[in-house]
């Protein structure tokens, strides 16, 4: 298992390098700063989502509101802009927001039961629907130019964005609970059985819960972003995110079922999507084609840890022995950097 | 009860800090509404003076950014634009986001700042959420003409709108008093009662009619259709039955006109009632065709597009810089003085009946 995982994310850096230095060698344009905050900027959004994702994604759950959730706090915004109430004001309440629509999609789930799936699918609409009836389908514009570089400006001088930084920030964060603290180590439990993880003690209704409010937190933190960045709030802001995201941490080697996956496959995922995006962009490449890549992508991704399976199996047909065959057995590794690491998930087991 | 008591604490310790937090964010004095629009004003690009003999420089390259790239309407715009550009030995291209949301075209312009393109033209989704994008490229020194919907004054040098609404409104009086001979109770079908254009060009529409030319004809109902096909047949119907000796009905929308010409086509109004308004000859044909309808109008679309290709090159030549009385020189249709907020006219729209409607295609 730790190979195979191990593999793929060998395989997601290399194809990084690939198209980073396919961008550079063929694309003017593409090698300069401006263009790589443009990229890293374009991704703000998305790669908060995804970060929001992750977690949930790993105890097997799903949040398909997080892009409505945006939506939702941006109108939020808009209006209490438009009503005279100060910036630094409606900073705290869009964040309060956020969790609070977090909290009912976990009250939904938790509480009563009910599949995520379901639950955030009709989330989805419902916070669409409601940040229509907070703004209309008008645009409120104006916000104060003193935050916007927060958004839209890189670090003095160099090519990061704020707003980058802020995503590293919130990815080392992810990384080192997910991976380094026992509250990581029970969602990859909860992900590979729930009754299991509740039998050997594993608060799992108050993990989900806790998953779905911070979910929220980060949208909303997306949505101001968002708002900053184009300077314009709006209920249809970031229509459609959410797939992308998703797609993102599938990617990156998370399991949908849950139980397997890590923030830097995710993370690789995340930047792999971002330059290919840009490349294409700037070759003229047309949305639909790049759909078509991004696609393409990713039923790879699914499909080859299953491939690698079928392989194993066939040279090696003794029942499946789940921890792994002896490295010397698996397929030949394309960088070689499987043997060294070991991952925290499987210790829990 | 142990877990449900520490839950309600928390959730108490939660909601407190969080007051607490906002409470003191916002008691730092705040940041509202219009107070840093001082702030605001820096000038976007730099004071360029134009000079009106510049030649158009060669191998411009310039793109047009449609709303979304299957807007069929933006599709011959961008057409027209691409054909302007080429007839200037440039190379024009058309890219573009394939949903209309408020935010998608940004990446477009980002993209096309990298590829050092000379002019962007472009129909902004959102006036405001390109604004900044379109400020970053103004100041990289390529050209900003927007066109159909316009994007922030500041965010553009030139807007090339299709036709001015007064134009519009007063054309289609003009249009129908010579179809019924100036007398008789004319009826409007429009869109949805708040379309802001629409009620515009009826508001123009009635100042026209005060005129003493037009003292016998009556404007007795404004109908709304909704843009909607099956509304706009019924309203039709239930104009023409409710008002007998209804003239002529006046729709300047395309659904309109094209749902009242096919109720009409198969009436007994047929060739009695008159019928115009603002359509699109591919709809419009088979009804001119047929004798429902014997003129109408709009404006062609692809002139729209060569339009603002001409003034994309001539910003991107220094000809123009789009302030106000400028003259830009736009090939085969002459001249244009450059008005207001740097809005350049394209005119009155073209008018459409059996001598010349083969030859559009749109």
């Amino acid at each position: 298992m730790r190979e195979k995982l191990f593999r793929w994310e060998s395989i997601l850096v290399l194809l990084c390098v690939a198209v980073f230095a396919w961008g550079s060698a063929s694309t003017p344009g593409f090698a300069e700063a401006d263009n790589v905050s443009f990229l890293l900027l374009d991704y703000t959004e998305v790669a908060l989502l995804a970060l929001a994702l992750l977690p949930i994604i790993l105890t097997g759950q799903i949040d398909l509101s997080v892009a409505s959730i945006i939506g939702f706090c941006s109108a939020l915004t808009g209006v209490l802009w438009n009503a005279g109430m100060p910036f630094e004001t409606i900073v705290p309440i869009v964040l309060v927001a956020g969790a609070v629509l977090g909290s009912l999609n976990a009250a939904l789930i938790v509480r009563f039961g009910l599949p995520a799936l379901a639950v955030t699918i009709g989330t989805l609409g419902l916070y669409r629907g409601l940040a229509y009836v907070v703004l209309g389908d008008g645009a409120v514009t104006g916000f104060p130019e003193n935050y916007r570089p927060i958004a839209a400006d890189n670090l003095g001088g160099t090519f990061l964005p704020y707003a980058t930084l802020l995503v590293l920030i919130v990815g080392v964060l992810v990384a080192v609970v997910v991976h380094h603290t026992p509250v990581g180590r029970s969602l990859y439990a909860i992900g590979l059985g729930e009754q299991t993880a509740r039998f050997s003690g594993i608060r799992v209704d108050r993990i989900k819960f806790t998953l779905y409010i911070v979910s929220g937190v980060l949208c909303a933190i997306a949505s101001l972003i968002y708002t900053l960045r184009y300077n314009s709030a709006r209920a249809d802001n970031a229509y459609g995110m959410e797939l992308i995201a998703v797609a993102a941490v599938l990617l990156g080697g998370v399991s949908i079922f849950g139980g397997r996956g890590t923030v830097f496959g995710v993370a690789s995922a995340l930047l792999l999507m971002a330059g290919l995006r840009n490349v294409l962009f700037l070759n003229d490449v047309t949305n639909e084609i790049q759909n078509v890549i991004n696609g393409l992508l990713l039923i790879v991704s699914v499909l080859v840890p299953v491939v690698a399976n079928l392989i194993r199996r066939r040279r090696n047909p003794a029942p499946a022995a789940e921890p792994g065959p002896p490295p010397q057995e698996t397929l030949p590794d394309p960088v070689g950097a499987t043997a060294a690491h070991g991952t925290p998930e499987e210790d829990q087991r | 009860m142990i877990t449900s008591l520490q839950r309600r604490k928390r959730a108490a310790l939660a909601v407190t800090s969080a007051g607490l937090v906002a409470a003191l964010i916002a008691g730092c004095g705040g940041t509202t509404k219009g107070s840093d629009a001082a702030s605001d004003s820096g000038g976007s690009g730099t004071e360029k003076t134009a000079d009106p003999n510049a030649p158009i420089k060669e191998g411009l390259k310039i793109a047009f950014l449609p709303k979304e790239i299957d807007n069929p309407y933006e599709n011959i715009v961008d057409k027209g634009g691409i054909a302007a550009v080429e007839e200037l030995k440039g190379t024009g291209k058309e890219v573009g986001p394939s949903d209309a949301s408020a935010s998608s075209q940004v990446s477009y312009i980002n993209t096309l700042v990298q590829q050092n393109q000379d002019a962007i033209v472009i129909a902004a989704n959102d006036p405001n959420a390109v604004a900044p994008a379109l400020k970053d490229a103004m100041d990289k020194g390529i050209a900003v003409v927007s066109y159909d919907s316009d994007a922030a004054v500041d965010a553009r040098q030139v807007f090339v709108n299709q036709a001015d609404s007064e134009d519009i409104g007063r054309s289609q009086i003009k249009m129908v008093s010579e179809q019924i001979g100036g007398k008789g109770k004319i009826a409007i079908l429009s869109a949805t009662p708040n379309a802001t254009n629409q009620n515009t060009w009826i508001e123009y529409m009635k100042d026209e009619l005060t005129k003493p030319e037009y003292k016998d004809i009556q404007l007795v109902k404004v109908a709304y259709g909704d843009d909607d096909d099956q509304k706009s047949f019924q309203e039709t119907q239930a104009l023409l039955k409710s008002i007998p000796d209804l003239k002529a009905i006046v729709s300047p929308t395309t659904v309109g006109i094209s749902a009242a010409a096919r109720y009409i086509s198969s009436s007994p109004y047929k060739g009695k009632v008159v019928l115009t308004g603002l359509g699109t000859p591919n709809q419009m044909r088979q009804f001119v065709k047929d004798g429902t309808v014997k003129e109408f109008a709009l404006w062609d679309p692809e002139q729209l597009g060569y339009l603002a290709g001409y003034a994309a090159a001539a910003l991107a030549s220094g000809q123009i810089t789009g302030k106000e009385g400028e003259v830009l020189k736009a090939g085969e249709l002459g001249e244009r003085t450059i008005g207001k907020n740097g809005e350049i006219i394209l005119g009155p729209p073209t008018v459409f009946n059996a001598d010349n409607i083969d030859d559009y295609n749109f």
